[in-house]
């Protein structure tokens, strides 16, 4: 496997214009003789297929949802970060690229990192010209708040409901192309296999979720924009849809998958209730603005939270981080959540859950003003637990909420394998070990509204212009294993629901490969889960048919990738024996049980190259940084 | 603490089956689930007894992206206030309560198998102008145009919608009033939007007469129906907004 990020030459600050400019151009006549399409329903892959059509390529653009208006995006909640400084704090790019740098543990690339900080503006400002309504102060100017790791106020919000007003924007922007005949969108359809011919990325095969049908479309370029792996853990606060397939389809056909093991654990998600519970549910990190984390100083102390005085309270955030205080960033909160429910000092039922208190603002800035910024979330919150924040603080707890690994791409969005890109979250490329809030929407939008449709120009002008056919034995070969796989799956006719091994397989992955790992439980799960993998095929039961709208056999097709893709997780979770940001290795620890990164061995991207018959084989795509110092991130 | 329920849940093989109510009982579940985790251990069960599970949309499951729903006793999305299928939990249920779920129906909605439906012709209605004409890059600096906070908040109001789709089971006459109102109020309101507001209003509205949508009413069933408490003050706005562009506009 050949890897070059293709990082341009130049100062810094000059890389991303000097690459727009020496990148090659597909003339405006051109571009309509190109097909390109576009895997994903939520922010990256929409903006993209807009963006794209408003070029004049011929986009494709499909998602599992019945409509393009509800991919996963649509659940962030906080805000979007921009290095507009309109607060005057002291904000800059330079600012942004190095609180997300140093947030990521020095784990990502320089230049993609100043790249996206540089482009943050134009997203705020294309997003406010769609009509997206964010919040304003009374003069009419944009409003702004703070998020983890960071000391400005650079987050851009509508209510806690940013994603969903913002992927509304880019959907309203996709349907505009739709309309103009630019785009055609394929709802309900599922990526069952990738196309290669001669090496390049020629096309899919699809599965329409209605009829059962398989569908090849062939294109001059493919874009996946398909999300994150969260969802491998069974309980997250993913949909309920999300999965690894079509990036996983993509690696088993030559694609490097970058940083498996780089899981974001978010702080603070209403706590796990029951063995029927399907999903977790996320309670935004722009409560810890106002909402003060702590729990009791005493081990086991079950007092209610209204009797246990200030004094025998730990706010152990502001204790031990002075500086940043509850607005660390995402991997250190959750960490110490989880140190302080080892200790015994949990809250709730299990045990499993610190409070997360707002009774000072209240008072300070009176419960109405608190309700205005949070109401929806505090309603949310009392839907599922029946509890109201405004008169007692909230249970909160760790879960898996983002996943920083995906597909190895350049510095052009580009895989290795010629012809597919990939964007958003289904991509390793920004946020290193760790994603500070916020960030998520940024880069999404970054890659689809303004860097691919920039970068997809050099390798279309090179790539001809005939049309691609779908008749090539590379598509019937295709066609003809997403036919296998699904016949093998409703073939095995066995007595375990996909729901009940997708569940043990998670529980094998937290804890194992959750919060904190060690070689031990590592080398276990290697053993656990080609186990649990062969038992599956022996075991799994999917009524219906192949021919019909058939959940089970969705949902098992996306258990079976889960089911090897975890296995790579933790192989490169083992394979880094340094403690970086999310990823924290027991055996690597400073005496204060903090990350203890090496440098020396470790700067590197893991890009793991997959093998039919043997263990994935590791490939190491050097980092050197020449404009910051990677300092031991410390938020003191 | 659990509970023990009748569920009556409409059962369709396809779009051309007749369909019709099976009966199953719960058995003893924990007021804690919400109600799709009720549905999921039907599932499980009936999965292992050897009888095809129940279909029906979801995905996020915490309220926003607009893909569950069914009517519940009557109510599409359950007799909760402002609540979405996936946040209504069963603690808000009696022991011993039978509960009926069947399908969003509306003519405009296609039945595709059991509780799942086809709302596509919401996206053929926003195609004709749910959506300020601005190609990406061609936008100003973000603070250049300054938008009243209460004028924002207003826009936010209306903006929230999920489009799921229950205001049009809840309405007699199987109305898109509601949903079309709140994209035609959110670009109304906002400065960005006024370039094609005639226009849009007139598209859109319409679209929406075109594709088997029906005309409001004043039964207020949407308003009350609606999971995120969208206003039916956004349906007179879409009047004036028809109205306004209807007469003083040179859009046809």
């Amino acid at each position: 496997m050949k890897l070059d990020a293709k990082i341009p030459d130049g100062p810094l600050a000059e890389k991303w214009d000097r690459h727009c400019f020496a990148s090659k151009l597909v003339n405006p006549a051109n571009k309509r003789k190109y097909d390109i399409i576009v895997v994903g329903g939520g922010l990256a892959g929409e903006s993209a297929a807009a963006t794209l059509a408003e070029l004049g390529y011929n986009v494709k653009n499909f998602c599992l949802q019945d409509s393009p208006r509800r991919g996963h995006s649509i659940a962030a909640q906080g805000g979007i970060n921009a290095a507009k400084n309109y607060q005057n704090d002291g904000d800059s790019i330079f600012r942004l690229f190095y609180d997300t740098i140093k947030g990521g543990d020095f784990r990502a690339r320089e230049a993609n990192v100043y790249r996206l900080s540089q482009i943050s503006n134009s997203i705020i400002d294309q997003a406010v010209a769609q009509g997206v309504p964010f919040a304003r102060d009374y003069g009419g100017q944009l409003a702004n708040r703070s998020f983890g790791g960071a000391q400005v106020s650079r987050t851009f919000y509508a209510r806690g409901q940013t994603g969903q007003q913002l992927l509304l924007g880019a959907y309203g922007a996709l349907m505009r192309q739709v309309k103009q005949g630019r785009v055609e969108i394929f709802s309900r359809r599922e990526m069952l296999e990738l196309v290669v011919i001669d090496g390049q990325a020629r096309g899919i095969i699809t599965r329409n979720m209605l009829s059962g049908a398989l569908e090849r479309h062939g294109a001059h370029a493919v874009v996946l924009a398909t999300g994150g792996y969260g969802n491998v853990y069974f309980l997250s606060t993913n949909a309920m849809s999300s999965n690894v397939s079509a990036a996983w389809r993509a690696h088993k056909k030559g694609a490097g998958f970058a940083n498996p093991g780089f899981v974001q654990i978010h702080p603070t998600c209403i706590p796990v209730h029951g063995v029927h519970q399907s999903k977790l549910t996320l309670m935004s990190e722009s409560l810890r603005n106002d909402g003060r984390v702590w729990v009791p100083s005493r081990v086991e102390d079950q007092r209610p939270p209204a009797e246990i005085p200030e004094s025998e309270r730990d706010y152990y955030l502001e204790k031990k981080y002075p500086s940043f205080g509850n607005l660390v960033p995402r991997d250190v909160a959750s960490r110490n959540a989880k140190e302080q429910c080892d200790q015994g000092k949990g809250v709730g039922d299990t045990g499993l859950a610190v409070y997360l208190d707002f009774s000072e603002a209240i008072k300070r800035d009176g419960a109405a003003s608190i309700r205005r910024k949070y109401g929806n979330l505090f309603d949310m919150y009392e839907r599922i637990t029946a509890g109201d924040p405004l008169r007692e603080p909230m249970q909160i707890y760790p879960a898996v909420h983002y996943t920083m690994g995906g597909l190895w791409v350049d510095y052009n969005l580009m895989t290795n394998i010629p012809g597919l890109y990939a964007l958003g979250e289904a991509n390793f490329s920004d946020h290193g070990a760790n994603r500070l809030g916020a960030s998520a929407l940024m880069q999404g939008l970054a890659d689809g509204y303004f860097i691919l449709p920039s970068t997809i120009g050099n390798y279309l002008a090179g790539a001809g212009t005939d049309k691609i056919n779908v008749a090539h034995e590379a598509f019937e070969q295709a066609e003809q294993d997403a036919a296998g796989q699904t016949a093998k799956l409703l073939g095995v006719k066995g007595t375990r629901t996909v729901d009940d091994f997708h569940r043990q397989l998670g529980q094998i992955m937290w804890n194992h490969c959750g919060m904190a790992r060690n070689r031990q439980g590592l080398e276990k799960a290697l053993k656990l889960i080609p186990e649990l993998r062969a038992e599956f095929w022996q075991n799994v039961l999917v009524p219906g048919s192949g021919q019909e709208l058939n959940q089970s056999l969705e949902r098992a097709g996306r258990v079976a990738d889960f089911m090897e893709f975890a296995e790579l997780m933790v192989e490169d979770a083992l394979a880094r024996e340094e403690s970086c940001g999310c990823h924290l290795r027991e055996e690597s620890q400073t005496e204060e049980h903090e990350a203890r990164r090496d440098d020396d061995n470790y700067s590197y991207v893991s890009v793991w190259e997959h093998q039919a018959q043997d263990r994935p084989k590791l490939h190491k795509e050097p980092l050197s940084f020449e404009n910051v110092e990677p300092s031991r991130r410390s938020y003191k | 603490m659990t509970i023990n329920l009748t569920l009556k849940i409409w059962r369709q093989t396809g779009p051309n089956d007749k369909g019709g109510f099976k009966t199953y009982p719960s058995g003893p579940i924990s007021t804690d689930i919400s109600f799709l985790e009720l549905l999921d251990i039907i599932n499980e069960k009936l999965t292992r007894e050897g009888e095809e599970p129940v279909a029906f949309d979801h995905d996020c499951r915490e309220g926003i992206c607009g893909t569950c729903g069914a009517v519940v006793n009557g109510i599409p999305h359950g007799p909760e206030k402002k609540t979405t299928l996936c946040q209504l939990h069963m603690r808000h249920f009696k022991d011993g309560d039978t509960l009926v779920i069947e399908p969003f129906r509306a003519r405009a909605f296609k039945l595709e198998k059991d509780l799942v439906i086809d709302r596509s012709r919401f996206d053929r209605i926003m195609q004709e102008g749910g959506y300020v004409s601005v190609n990406t890059g061609s936008a100003p600096d973000a603070n250049a145009i300054p938008v009243p906070q209460e004028t924002a908040e207003q826009a936010m109001n209306a903006a929230e919608c999920i489009g799921c789709g229950a205001c049009v089971a809840a309405c007699p006459n199987a109305a898109a009033m509601l949903f079309v109102s709140a994209k035609i109020s959110q670009l109304a309101l906002l400065p960005q939007g006024q370039p094609e507001r005639s226009r849009r209003a007139l598209a859109m509205v319409r679209k929406m007469d075109n594709l088997g949508f029906g005309n409001c009413g004043n039964e207020k069933e949407c308003e009350a129906a609606c999971p995120k408490g969208i206003s039916i003050t956004n349906i007179a706005r879409l009047n004036r907004e028809f109205l306004r562009a209807s007469i003083c506009s040179n859009e046809d």
